[in-house]
């Protein structure tokens, strides 16, 4: 199965275009077809991880540091940290040095088109992350599509929705087995594509579609980045998309530490849009807007953790490029512990249940790519892996509570454990394995990512995990309280969901609540599957068990718990703060309006082009400029007894005044250039290519 | 090969003047009977280059069934068949400037890439010889392209019928 | 003869054209531009042909002048579609895409 492994991606393919041209004339809009298309590459899935796990390791591979020499310093600075961090703890684990040889990834590759002496290939590269990221994938897309045969069942479009379904779950898949950086960004973009088709599904309701329209627009501009990466790395590796080649070559020192940290910051960037990360995050909770079960795909198995992907992948890039062996900061590590703390504040002020979990996924996401930029590598993969499983328990229950209640406001709901004893059961199993409560699955993977942190040398980063840690916590626990405890507060009569719905719900139940002992001390079985020649290679320590972090960190996230079940359910602490205290109101106001960031990107960076800012400008030219300079002509004839005017009003202002002139003059130069009419872009468009020519010419004499 | 040169001359002025007079005539008729000409010109450069099957194409396809197709156009949209003064946008400046530097910029790199480089047509395309590459070596694109005149057919049937 | 008398007579006609590109209002007239451009490339491609002693150059502008039929085509059909909208083929006039 792992050489023909092409033919799980291909599966849901040939579903989208069953559905998407005979869907109408199937029973059913076509929606088992891809049920069964999912549920075949489901199967297909656990006999490619069924027959990895058998694989023997064969791979001999040398470990950083028994290669040095061959890394010509980067080895010997990457391996000092972990040897320090090794002997203060003492926790060397049973897995270091034992795994100097790891199974061989199953490569099969077709030239796609060769020019010149370039062959651009396609295939598939296997290896253990891409099969747990096959399990993950066509796990959690099995139960979203059965649970959408329900969900979905009177929608007028379910035909285009399941043929959406279809190519999200392609493109993901395709990008999980692929060899090259070009079929990945196929894979990538792919997914870009279905995410705006599946948001904006009910593209009646104009937020909606604008939902739809700023997840693909925030995303573009991440990819962007990742374009420019791909193509940085193409060249710097002797032109070769190959993901293997292009590891080696950066751990084998072949391409220079400067063009390294260029193509791992564009690749980064790519990251910070799909993954959500601080500041790109603010298009994932308007995905909201989509159908439950997609926002359920979005956030546990695809798209969102396509970047997490993509780092754990080229690892080799990021680990030199941002030299994450060298511990202290580094811009990875930095953006995904802030993208922690930040979106764990916003999920408090929210009413809207999925909103509460798409901030928490950012939080989520954050953890992953925190963990892989300290050099935690197999726990950010794990908390990859355990996360899917919950964090699609928790989207798909919220789900079957709105079907329930008709509504997702939190606000009127509560007392729903009464109703829904199954959905309350599993979507308790999902946020206390969110929460990181023993031994359910959250608990083990953000525990790894913490040990990585503090034995990785990232104190800064391990602080900011131990507090989104309580911050998970607490605001899971008002999550839940607010939908299942107390008396029910809506006007609709709840009901527990048909099997359809139920059923996916309990079997993510049962893996959420076990997938954590896969790694969990002793056991190990995660970190030996996914072990591979590039972690090895680059010398990625597993730092073994900390019992002092693990009860740490279970101490806080009760004391989380403890914090919010105190204020929610006993009404104990200062309640109405925000009522009485300004500075608590204000900081109330600035999460409900998240940070302002969508007011900055809206607001100031696309109006500026549109205008608003344009005008505003010149109005401040006319009233307040005119009125500043008569002013401090007026207050200088009077003799000079308001120096502090002239300097407060003539200088400060006047420099701010006249960056505003500046931005305006800038916006509506740019307005003038948006006129509408063909012939003058053509115009501007033939004199660039004359001038870019002339350029080319006085360039090359 | 003066005869040669002096016809080439002769097309060359000939098809400039009547370009120059497309783009700035004033009765829009005019404009498509002096592309006529240019079309001409271009069959007549085809067969100075000894590339007669590419000839024939142009007079059939271009001054046989393209400019047929322009005048039915400038007919079905009512164009003005007289005299008018408003053929030209305001932007005839900037265009003509743009149009002097792209023409600047091309013969400036043609004449460094290829300076007086001697081209001696051997008669290397006759017929046969293009029908030959057409269909066997290029037969691929070529199917390619009967599947896109196909669709534009289609394409412009659709666009212009009535609802 | 030499190459380069070739390739500036179709420089001269690509320039022409696209100043009736950029400068003409009525769309027919600019479809008629956009002819010029595609003859310009012809000369180009039949000459560097016969310069390289090739008949591929022949060939491909072969299939330049079946895309160009229908580009016409289409095109007409364009702006047939646009006359009968808005009784006008005037292209200044249709800046909808105006941010």
């Amino acid at each position: 199965m792992l050489e023909n492994a092409w033919v799980i991606p291909a599966l849901p393919v040939v579903s989208f275009f069953v559905i998407l041209f005979f869907g109408k004339r199937l029973p059913s809009g076509g929606a088992w077809v891809g049920v069964a298309a999912v549920a075949l590459a489901f199967g297909l899935s656990l006999v490619a991880v069924g027959e990895w796990i058998a694989r023997p390791a064969t791979l001999e591979v040398e470990a950083a540091h028994a290669a040095a020499p061959a890394e010509a310093g980067h080895g010997e600075e990457g391996a000092q940290p972990g040897h320090t961090a090794e002997a203060d703890e003492g926790a060397h684990g049973p897995a270091e040095g034992a795994h100097d040889a790891v199974r061989e990834p199953v490569r099969r590759e077709v030239t796609w088109f060769s020019n010149g002496p370039i062959d651009i290939k396609v295939g598939i590269h296997i290896d253990g992350l891409a099969v747990a990221m096959l399990f993950v994938v066509t796990t959690i897309a099995l139960a979203v599509h059965v649970f959408s045969t329900n969900y979905m069942a009177d929608d007028p479009r379910i035909t285009h929705y399941f043929a959406g379904l279809s190519l999200f779950t392609a493109g993901m898949l395709v990008m999980v087995t692929a060899s090259t950086t070009l079929l990945l960004l196929f894979g990538w973009e792919a997914m870009g594509l279905c995410s705006f088709m599946l948001i904006g599904h009910w593209w009646e309701k104009q937020e909606n579609s604008s939902a739809a329209l700023k997840a693909f627009f925030t995303t573009r501009t991440g990819d962007i980045g990742l374009l420019v990466g791909i193509a940085i790395l193409f060249f710097a590796a002797g032109q070769t998309f190959d993901i293997a080649t292009l590891n080696d070559a950066a751990l084998n020192g072949q391409i220079s530490q400067g063009l390294l940290t260029v193509g791992a910051v564009a690749l980064f960037c790519g990251v910070i849009g799909k993954s959500a990360q601080f500041p790109l995050h603010t298009w994932l909770p308007d995905a909201m807007a989509g159908p439950t079960p997609v926002s359920a795909l979005i956030h546990a198995a695809t798209m969102v953790v396509a970047g997490v992907y993509l780092v754990a992948r080229v690892y080799g890039v990021f680990w030199e490029g941002f030299n994450i062996a060298a511990g202290g900061v580094n811009l990875g590590a930095v953006i995904g512990g802030v993208t922690v703390v930040i979106a764990a504040l916003l999920a408090f002020v929210q009413t809207d249940i999925k909103r509460v979990l798409a901030y928490s996924t950012v939080s989520q996401l954050g953890y992953m790519v925190m963990a892989l930029c300290v050099g935690a590598w197999t726990a950010g993969v794990f908390h990859l892996f355990t996360h899917a499983m919950f964090k699609g328990l928790l989207f798909l229950g919220s789900g079957s509570v709105s079907h329930a209640v008709g509504t997702f406001d939190m606000r009127e709901m509560g007392g729903l454990r009464r109703f829904m004893p199954t959905t309350f059961k599993t979507f308790m199993v999902g946020s206390i394995a969110l929460a990181g409560i023993p031994p359910l699955a959250g608990f083990w993977s953000k525990d790894e990512i913490l040990t990585g942190a503090s034995a990785g040398g990232y104190p800064i980063m391990f602080w900011m995990g131990v507090l989104g840690a309580g911050m998970t916590a607490a605001y899971m626990t008002r999550c839940v309280w607010l939908t299942f405890f107390g008396e029910y507060r809506g006007q609709a009569h709840p009901h527990e969901s048909p099997p359809a719905i139920t059923v996916p719900l309990i079997g993510l139940a049962v893996l959420a609540a076990v997938a954590g002992f896969l790694n969990a001390p002793g056991v190990g079985l995660f970190g030996d599957w996914t072990n591979n020649a590039v972690t090895l290679a680059a010398g990625v320590e597993h730092h073994a068990f900390s019992p002092g972090i693990a009860l740490m960190s279970t101490l806080v996230a009760l004391v989380g718990i403890g914090l919010a079940a105190a204020w929610y359910a006993r009404n104990v602490g200062p309640h109405g703060i925000t009522t009485r205290n300004s500075t608590a109101r204000a900081g109330y106001t600035f999460l409900l309006n998240r940070y302002y960031l969508d007011h900055l990107y809206t607001g100031a960076i696309v109006g500026s082009i549109k205008g608003p800012i344009a005008r505003a400008a010149y109005w401040t030219n006319q009233n307040v400029i005119d009125g500043v300079v008569n002013g401090i002509g007026i207050a200088a004839r009077r003799g000079g007894n308001f120096v502090y005017d002239i300097v407060d009003q003539g200088m400060v202002d006047g420099a701010i005044n006249a960056s505003a002139a500046g931005t305006g003059a800038g916006g509506g130069f740019l307005r003038t250039i948006q006129s509408g009419r063909v012939q003058q872009y053509a115009a501007v468009f033939f004199a660039a290519a004359a001038i870019f020519a002339v350029v080319l010419i006085v360039v090359t004499i | 090969m003066i005869v040669q040169n002096l016809f080439f001359g002769m097309l060359a002025t000939v098809m400039g003047l009547a370009a120059i007079r497309v783009v700035t005539a004033q009765n829009v008729v005019h404009a498509a009977l002096y592309l006529v000409v240019v079309l001409g010109g271009v069959a007549g450069i085809f067969i100075l280059l000894a590339a007669e099957f590419a000839a024939v194409t142009q007079v059939l396809v271009y001054i046989g069934a393209v400019v047929v197709l322009f005048l039915f156009g400038l007919m079905l949209t009512r164009a003005p068949i007289g005299k008018t003064a408003n053929l030209d946008n305001d932007q005839k400046v900037l265009a003509a400037v743009v149009a002097v530097m792209l023409l600047g910029v091309l013969l400036w790199s043609q004449f460094d890439a290829f300076g007086r480089a001697i081209l001696e047509p051997q008669r290397v395309g006759t017929t046969g010889m293009v029908g030959d590459s057409i269909f066997v070596q290029y037969l691929i694109p070529f199917e390619i392209i009967s599947v896109l005149l196909l669709a534009a057919l289609v394409g412009a049937i659709v666009l212009a019928r009535k609802e | 003869m030499i190459l380069n008398q070739f390739l500036a007579l179709a420089a001269v006609l690509f320039c022409i054209g696209v100043y009736g590109v950029l400068a003409r209002r009525n769309a027919v007239l600019v479809l008629m531009s956009i002819e010029l451009i595609l003859n310009a490339v012809n000369i180009n491609l039949v000459a560097f042909g016969a310069f390289h002693d090739t008949v591929a150059g022949q060939v491909f502008a072969l299939f330049v002048i079946a895309v160009a039929a229908a580009e016409v085509g289409v095109g007409l059909a364009i702006v047939l579609l646009i006359y009968r909208n808005r009784q006008s083929v005037d292209v200044s006039e249709l800046d909808m895409m105006k941010g």
